[in-house]
């Protein structure tokens, strides 16, 4: 099943072209990760589907409806956490979200969104007395409250410490276990690695790339076999590794030297986006 | 209508929550009246008794703290922060928020009104306005002229840095121009004209008429209307360029 589809999408801002033509699918149920140096047209999409903005030209289907033209309805069925929206300063967390939970028909119980997104300390704290990490997970709160079956994160851990982090990917592994889609954005790899059922990588508006982080990364067919021999660093590229390796150590045994540093490994993703999204940079 | 209430209420909370806000808007009109009451509330001006003169000026000054500076500086900050966008995002409709926003507004000038009344009584020996009805249609013909013209203020303003001062530059003036403190009689020439243009004027006007000489909304129409129109134009203007997403970059 399908939660979202654009297809030649193209947007302009004067004479910058941020979007040149993409075309992609979401699956329900899926984490659906844009990946994507700054510039790359990641927002402007995310904008576009959460019905912000209007496209030049392309179709978009979000949820069964064009989101330009798509009202509350529509908007009771999503969730959309942007790179920075503040909330009322003056409001407690729970009062922040009782608030949104009034414009659903259907919320989820506010108890359950301050759990959820780990702020159960501070329910109730002004909104201007949290730290910058406690505000976006009060932002990630405030886009669930609704319940909703689609949730867009705009760089959802942009600014976070490494263990705030890994909280925010266990909160949106534990969203993906209750069946929501969500299309993320994001520059970290490892993040997309962690989250992503699939990728796409965008970069100067076009679509580069798609598929699992694993099929991408496996797009390069070589192992990288890496090694020192008498302070010379030797690097092996082979469509075979187990016979490389097995010849290889069977050499060194035999002829007494010692493979140092030795390293068998797969180029990763951060290698497959790092050769998509720059090789033509200056 | 259920989310229209709800939303009402969390706007009441925000105001009254917002220190600044609250103070601005709500007590310094009253912290005036208190002031030039006690200064020349006993003189005669214009041939009233000064206090009586002072609370149509407040009703007035009142009007433009709440309805047009306060909303358009709250507006703006809201915009600018992204809070506006957020909400865009959600199922609450637009004319729903905007509802709550004015109906908000409404309520404060409303308490705003009572309480100067109320203290004019009290303190000033001012009578409690005989023309009610009359008092609550030009008061309402007032809030809403005013609201509409912060609406349409929102769009030229960019920061919500430099929202207080743009609107503090715009509503200081015209509170002094129109006579809120003052009679504007004793301006000079130049000040009067331009007094005769904006809507403050012919709103406080209106509301001297109705406290001071027991007179009808009705039978001021051109006063009235001027006002009125003031509050057509702002609200074409506000519905064509309000924004509700952040000036970027």
């Amino acid at each position: 099943m399908t939660a979202a589809a654009v297809s030649e999408l193209r947007k302009a801002y004067g004479s910058f072209e941020a979007l040149r033509g993409v075309t992609f699918e979401i699956h329900a149920g899926e984490v659906f990760g844009l990946l994507g140096p700054n510039g790359a047209g990641k927002t402007t999409t995310v904008e576009i589907l959460a019905g912000y903005r209007r496209r030049d030209s392309g179709t978009a289907s979000v949820l069964g409806e064009d989101p330009e033209r798509a009202g509350s309805a529509w908007r009771e069925r999503i969730g959309v956490v942007l790179q920075s929206s503040a909330t009322y300063a003056n409001l407690t967390v729970a009062e922040s979200l009782r608030l949104f939970a009034g414009y659903y028909a259907k919320p989820r119980p506010v108890d359950e969104v301050v759990e959820l997104v780990g702020l159960q300390d501070k329910r109730r704290a002004r909104v201007r007395t949290l730290s910058g990490g406690q505000k976006r997970r009060l932002d990630l709160g405030l886009a669930l409250v609704g319940d909703p079956e689609l949730l867009f994160l705009d760089e959802p851990t942009t600014g976070f410490d490494p263990a705030a982090r890994r909280a925010a990917w266990e909160t949106i592994r534990s969203l993906r276990a209750l069946g929501k889609t969500i299309l993320l954005t994001t520059h970290y790899l490892d993040e997309a690695e962690q989250l992503c059922d699939r990728v796409a990588v965008l970069r100067e508006g076009r679509l580069e790339a798609i598929g699992a982080p694993a099929e991408l990364a496996g797009a390069e067919p070589a192992t990288e076999i890496r090694y020192r021999r008498e302070g010379e660093r030797l690097l092996v590229r082979t469509e075979d590794p187990t016979r490389e390796l097995h010849e290889l150590t069977g050499r060194a045994l035999a002829e007494g030297w010692r493979l140092e540093e030795l390293e068998v490994r797969r180029p990763s993703l951060e290698e497959v986006y790092l050769s998509l999204t720059e090789t033509e940079r200056e | 209508m259920r989310v229209l209430w709800h939303e009402l209420r969390a706007q009441q909370l925000l105001f009254w929550r917002s220190r600044e806000l609250a103070f601005f808007t709500f007590l310094l009109p009253i912290g005036f009246f208190v002031l030039l009451g006690s200064v020349y509330g006993e003189d005669e001006i214009e041939g009233v008794k000064g206090s009586r003169y002072l609370l149509a000026g407040l009703l007035g000054y009142g009007v433009a703290a709440t309805a047009f500076a306060g909303l358009s500086i709250s507006l703006v900050i809201r915009r600018e922060e992204g809070i506006l966008k957020r909400l865009r995002a959600t199922p609450l409709p637009p004319a729903t928020a905007i509802a709550a926003m004015l109906g908000s507004t409404l309520v404060v000038y409303a308490l705003e009104a009572v309480a100067l009344i109320a203290i004019g009584r009290a303190f000033f020996d001012v009578p409690v306005p005989d023309r009610l009805l009359s008092l609550a249609l030009v008061l309402l013909l007032g809030a809403l002229t005013f609201a509409a013209l912060g609406l349409a203020l929102t769009a030229f303003i960019r920061s919500g840095e430099g929202s207080s001062a743009v609107v503090n530059a715009i509503y200081l003036p015209m509170t002094f121009i129109s006579g809120s403190f003052f009679s504007p009689h004793s301006f000079p020439r130049a000040l009067e004209l331009i007094g005769e243009i904006l809507p403050l004027t012919h709103f406080i006007r209106v509301v001297r008429y109705v406290l001071l000489e027991h007179g009808q909304i009705w039978s001021r129409p051109g006063a009235v209307s001027i006002v009125a129109a003031w509050g057509v134009g702002g609200a074409i203007v506000a519905i064509r360029y309000f924004r509700w997403e952040p000036r970027e970059g």
